[in-house]
């Protein structure tokens, strides 16, 4: 009886001992915010362009880590979607269909305003997210291509339908090799 | 540092790790001199010739432009200017292929030679030593030098250091087959050479120069040790040949022993590294006054009837200079049974690549045109990719002089595993071609890299895009929220402004609050008067309780609000004194107090309204005798009005007032009640009424006693005052006594006018008259003064 009773009395001690522990440690190492959403926000393209129907992508980042579908980043595309899945642990799904870029833009874009055109309304700087344009009212206004992400928001807001999105140019220093093209040999 | 040197004079050397032997293949161009050509036709200068940026034009189309004169400037330490290889005209500045393996279209200068060869001026300088470091780097700068080696990084960044420079080591291994074009330099031009190398001396002053020299170049080994000869510093180092030497870090490994760290520049181990040629254009341009605008470059291969070293201007078409060199394309074509040009490469053939249009310039760092026959280089006319799989041979690793897993990163290339390529320290792949060159699987791995590095750049490029646009989003919504609390903050304060002008009580600030004020007033009016209305003309009597009721009625339909109950409190106070006034005043023979407080109140007033308002009591009583209840309605109804207007009519109405009172009191002779006449009386009563509200208000702040004094602005107006309460006071017991005593009252008042005198007389007879309807009057004042009193004090607040 005694043996029973002496083993009941260090098992509570022992178990009292690792309670203490553990929440000893909840509140030490507790980890402030949600980290996943972090990480995801730093997968994501940031061309804040809300075709995912979030308002940026840190939105989109906060949904995808409540359960969102992980297939609604345009701009990211089918690389965006595999690395959002491996951080997630779910499967791979393809690029949601309403959400896909018609089939005609492969390149980046920026916005560029036909400047004969511009009124001056404003419209399109409101809608930039990244600020990314330039003027004042009844003023011309014009695209800082540099900071442009091509979102396409800009374009439907104008009342004048003054901005195209254009493709960035190819340069020697945007160049991507091309295996294909290639046709350096080696010595043999 | 001294152990080095004395190795180096034993001829021992740090092996760096692997490296290849390729065939040579120099004798094609070695023993002959570098030929001079004849000016071609077109020139194509393109703008960016070098790692950096290009500068910004300085011509136009159609300008005539001097052998050496600079085409661009840029005020960009990375961009190099460009000069004008020969003179000539401008036809065009446009978007041509440049040398690059893209084959994409640059920005470039046409220029249709004269033929003439015209210099700009120049300025030999005799003596580089005279010339302070900045103005040496000034004269690189404006020469256009940018390394002439194979990567072009601008020379006056290289050579502008601080830090004190152990060695400074000329790059003269000139590794790769083929090429001749710095080893014919060094055998024709090693006195410039050496001046060149004497004024990087004079920049850097290092410790020591070590010039490495592959051993397969005698001849010019022997012309520098003869230039060299008289420098102490100068140690010409004869290497063995091996592919890579002449990479800077393979060459500094070699020398010194030491190397670079992944990522780091040489110049942080106080090392300093110059291709000869560039050593020979320094010279050129400190000493000569000469710009960078030719370049030797040779022109081999079996494919070249004769492939020789030759001085090319800058932006010379590559067909121009295989043209000159006899390049058999018919044979080609006919051999390879093909309708695609034969492969020319430009650059040696390990690190080369090939150009798609014959119409590519020669740029600054074009040391080789390479065309080779289909027997010397079948694999460059063979377009399918003999590739087959790893055998995991580990070849590739033992030659790499980066010592780096070429396999692995193969592996990692095609799968685009980038952070894998990283931690492969993929970036510090020197793309020697080595490891192709030894994979019996022919696999072409340095592709595979130049792919993956592109790649890697590209996606850092857009992680920093993305990073720029995340915090330019955050910023933005930082500064939409901002704005939205600054435009709420602002409309609070101005609200908060709004209610302070409100509710100063200095008159001053009255002004703007008036117009609000009156309107309060103005509504609060039309609901005591429709509520003092009933009460008024129930009774009769002057009784206390009827006040009250009135009051009370007032008190409630009035708004209950903070501001009303101090208004409320201070009429109940008014009201307590009047009627502690009222009652002993109504129980002995009543109404003459009440008057008298009207008409006293009228004159400290205003003593032009004094009249009109007396004549309106008269003329109101006059037109309405017998009838009380209608005098009362048409008392309120004026009182209504007499508010709304108030403001607007002022003092204008006192005149208009008066003029008014003379007819109203010719009309009442007439008992007539029409509108006109009531119309009329209304508007005098609105005059009666302001000033009853500006007395009364003064009136209630103290005792009835002071606020008469307080009224007494003048002793012509307390004269008035006494007057007409002895006036009204006798009126009540008799009706032509006053009429004379009313009659001296306004002649003091109007310095005895006759007519004005008649008027009063005729005022005091209807008052005597109206009596009876004077006492119901008196009542309605009282049930007005507190209505006044509340808007005065609330016009206070």
């Amino acid at each position: 009886m005694i043996n029973i009773l002496i083993a009941i009395v260090i098992l509570g001690i022992i178990a009292a001992l690792f309670g203490a522990l553990l929440g000893y440690a909840s509140v030490k190492y507790h980890v402030e915010g949600d980290p996943i959403v972090e990480q995801l926000d730093a997968l994501l393209p940031q061309t804040q362009c809300g075709q995912c129907g979030y308002p940026g992508c840190k939105p989109y980042a906060e949904a995808v880590a409540n359960g969102e579908l992980i297939n609604k980043c345009a701009p990211g595309g089918e690389d965006t979607i595999k690395k959002i899945a491996d951080l997630m642990g779910v499967e791979v799904q393809p690029l949601d269909e309403s959400h896909e870029q018609d089939s005609s833009s492969n390149g980046p874009k920026v916005a560029f305003i036909i400047e004969a055109d511009c009124i001056g309304c404003t419209k399109c700087i409101q809608a930039c997210p990244v600020d990314a344009i330039m003027g004042a009212a009844k003023q011309m206004h014009t695209v800082i291509a540099d900071e442009c992400t091509g979102c396409d928001l800009c374009v439907a807001p104008c009342p004048v339908d003054c901005i195209e999105m254009r493709e960035i140019p190819d340069t020697p220093q945007s160049w991507q090799w091309d295996l294909n093209k290639i046709a350096v040999k080696q010595l043999s | 540092m001294e152990s080095i040197i004395q190795r180096i004079t034993q001829g021992k050397f740090w092996p760096f790790h692997g490296g290849i032997h390729p065939p040579e293949q120099k004798h094609f161009t070695c023993d002959k001199p570098i030929r001079q050509l004849p000016l071609p036709k077109q020139l194509i200068v393109p703008l960016q010739q070098h790692i950096g940026r290009q500068g910004d034009l300085l011509v136009n189309v159609g300008d005539k432009v001097l052998k050496g004169q600079p085409l661009t400037q840029s005020i960009n330490p990375m961009a190099v200017p460009i000069h004008a290889p020969t003179s000539g005209t401008i036809s065009a500045i446009k978007r041509s292929v440049i040398a690059h393996p893209s084959g994409l279209s640059e920005l470039c200068i046409f220029i249709d030679v004269d033929g003439e060869d015209t210099w700009r001026k120049r300025e030999i300088c005799a003596d580089f030593t005279a010339l302070s470091n900045q103005q040496i780097i000034n004269k690189i700068a404006d020469a256009g030098i940018a390394g002439m080696g194979g990567a072009g990084f601008p020379t006056h960044i290289k050579i502008n250091t601080k830090p004190d420079i152990n060695f400074l080591i000329i790059n003269a291994a000139e590794c790769e087959p083929y090429i001749t074009a710095d080893d014919l330099l060094m055998r024709e031009h090693s006195s410039a050479i050496v001046d060149g190398i004497k004024i990087l001396d004079h920049l850097l002053s290092p410790a020591f120069i070590l010039i490495g020299i592959e051993d397969n170049k005698p001849q010019a080994i022997k012309a520098l040790q003869q230039a060299t000869q008289s420098i102490e510093k100068v140690n010409v180092c004869v290497l063995p040949t091996k592919y890579p030497s002449g990479g800077e870090k393979q060459l500094i490994k070699l020398l010194t022993g030491k190397e670079v760290a992944s990522g780091a520049l040489p110049i942080q181990s106080g090392i300093v590294v110059q291709n000869i040629a560039t050593c020979f254009a320094i010279s050129d341009a400190v000493i000569n006054d000469t710009p960078l605008i030719r370049r030797v470059v040779t022109l081999t291969g079996q494919a070249l009837a004769k492939p020789q070293n030759v001085w090319a201007l800058l932006g010379t078409p590559v067909s121009y200079l295989l043209k000159q060199t006899g390049f058999n394309t018919e044979t080609d074509l006919n051999d390879s049974q093909t309708t695609t040009m034969p492969p020319v490469i430009m650059g040696g053939p390990m690190m080369g690549f090939s150009i798609l249009n014959e119409q590519v310039p020669v740029v600054k760092t074009s040391n080789c045109i390479l065309a080779p026959s289909k027997t010397e280089m079948p694999s460059a006319f063979d377009h399918n990719s003999n590739e087959v799989e790893c055998i995991r041979c580990g070849q590739c690793a033992d030659v790499c002089p980066s010592q780096l897993l070429p396999q692995e990163l193969q592996w990692s290339a095609k799968a685009k595993d980038h952070v894998q390529l990283t931690k492969l320290n993929l970036f510090d792949c020197i793309d020697c071609g080595a490891c192709a060159y030894v994979c019996p699987s022919q696999i072409p791995l340095v592709q595979y890299y130049r792919v993956a590095k592109a790649e890697i750049r590209q996606q850092q490029q857009l992680e920093l895009k993305a990073e720029k646009a995340k915090d330019r989003f955050e910023a933005r919504k930082l500064r939409l929220e901002r704005e939205k609390i600054a435009r709420e903050e602002k409309q609070k304060k101005a609200a908060a402004a709004r209610k302070v002008a409100m509710n100063k009580k200095t008159p001053a600030a009255g002004a703007a609050k008036s117009a609000v004020a009156a309107a309060l007033a103005r509504v609060k009016a039309k609901k005591a008067a429709s509520s003092s209305e009933n009460p008024a003309s129930v009774t009769n009597n002057t009784d206390s309780n009827n006040v009250d009721i009135e009051v009370s009625t007032v008190k409630n339909s009035a708004e209950i609000t903070d501001e009303k109950s101090q208004v409320q409190a201070a009429i109940e106070r008014a009201k307590a004194k009047r009627l502690a006034k009222n009652k002993p005043a109504q129980q002995q023979a009543a109404s003459s107090d009440n008057i008298k407080k009207d008409i006293s109140a009228d004159t400290a007033a205003n003593t032009y309204a004094d009249n009109a308002a007396a004549k309106t009591e008269a003329a109101k009583t006059t037109l309405a005798p017998a009838d009380d209840k209608k005098a009362k309605i048409a008392a309120a109804i004026a009182k209504a009005k007499a508010k709304s207007k108030a403001k607007q009519q002022g003092k204008s109405e006192d005149s208009k007032a008066t003029g008014k009172a003379g007819l109203v009191a010719t009309e009442t002779q007439t008992p007539a009640q029409d509108d006109k006449k009531a119309k009329i009386a209304a508007a005098i009563a609105k005059a009666k009424a302001k000033a009853q509200a500006k007395a009364l208000a003064k009136k209630q702040a103290g005792h009835t006693e002071q606020a008469l004094i307080e009224e007494d602005l003048t002793t012509e107006k307390q004269a008035t005052i006494d007057n007409k309460v002895t006036t009204s006071a006798q009126a009540e017991q008799t009706d032509t006594k006053p009429q004379t005593q009313r009659t001296t009252a306004p002649e003091n008042n109007l310095a005895a006018d006759d007519k004005k005198a008649r008027i009063a007389a005729t005022v005091a007879k209807a008052k005597a008259k109206a009596k009876a309807a004077a006492k119901a009057q008196a009542k309605i004042d009282a049930a007005e003064n507190s209505i006044d009193t509340e808007n005065t004090n609330e016009e206070r607040q």
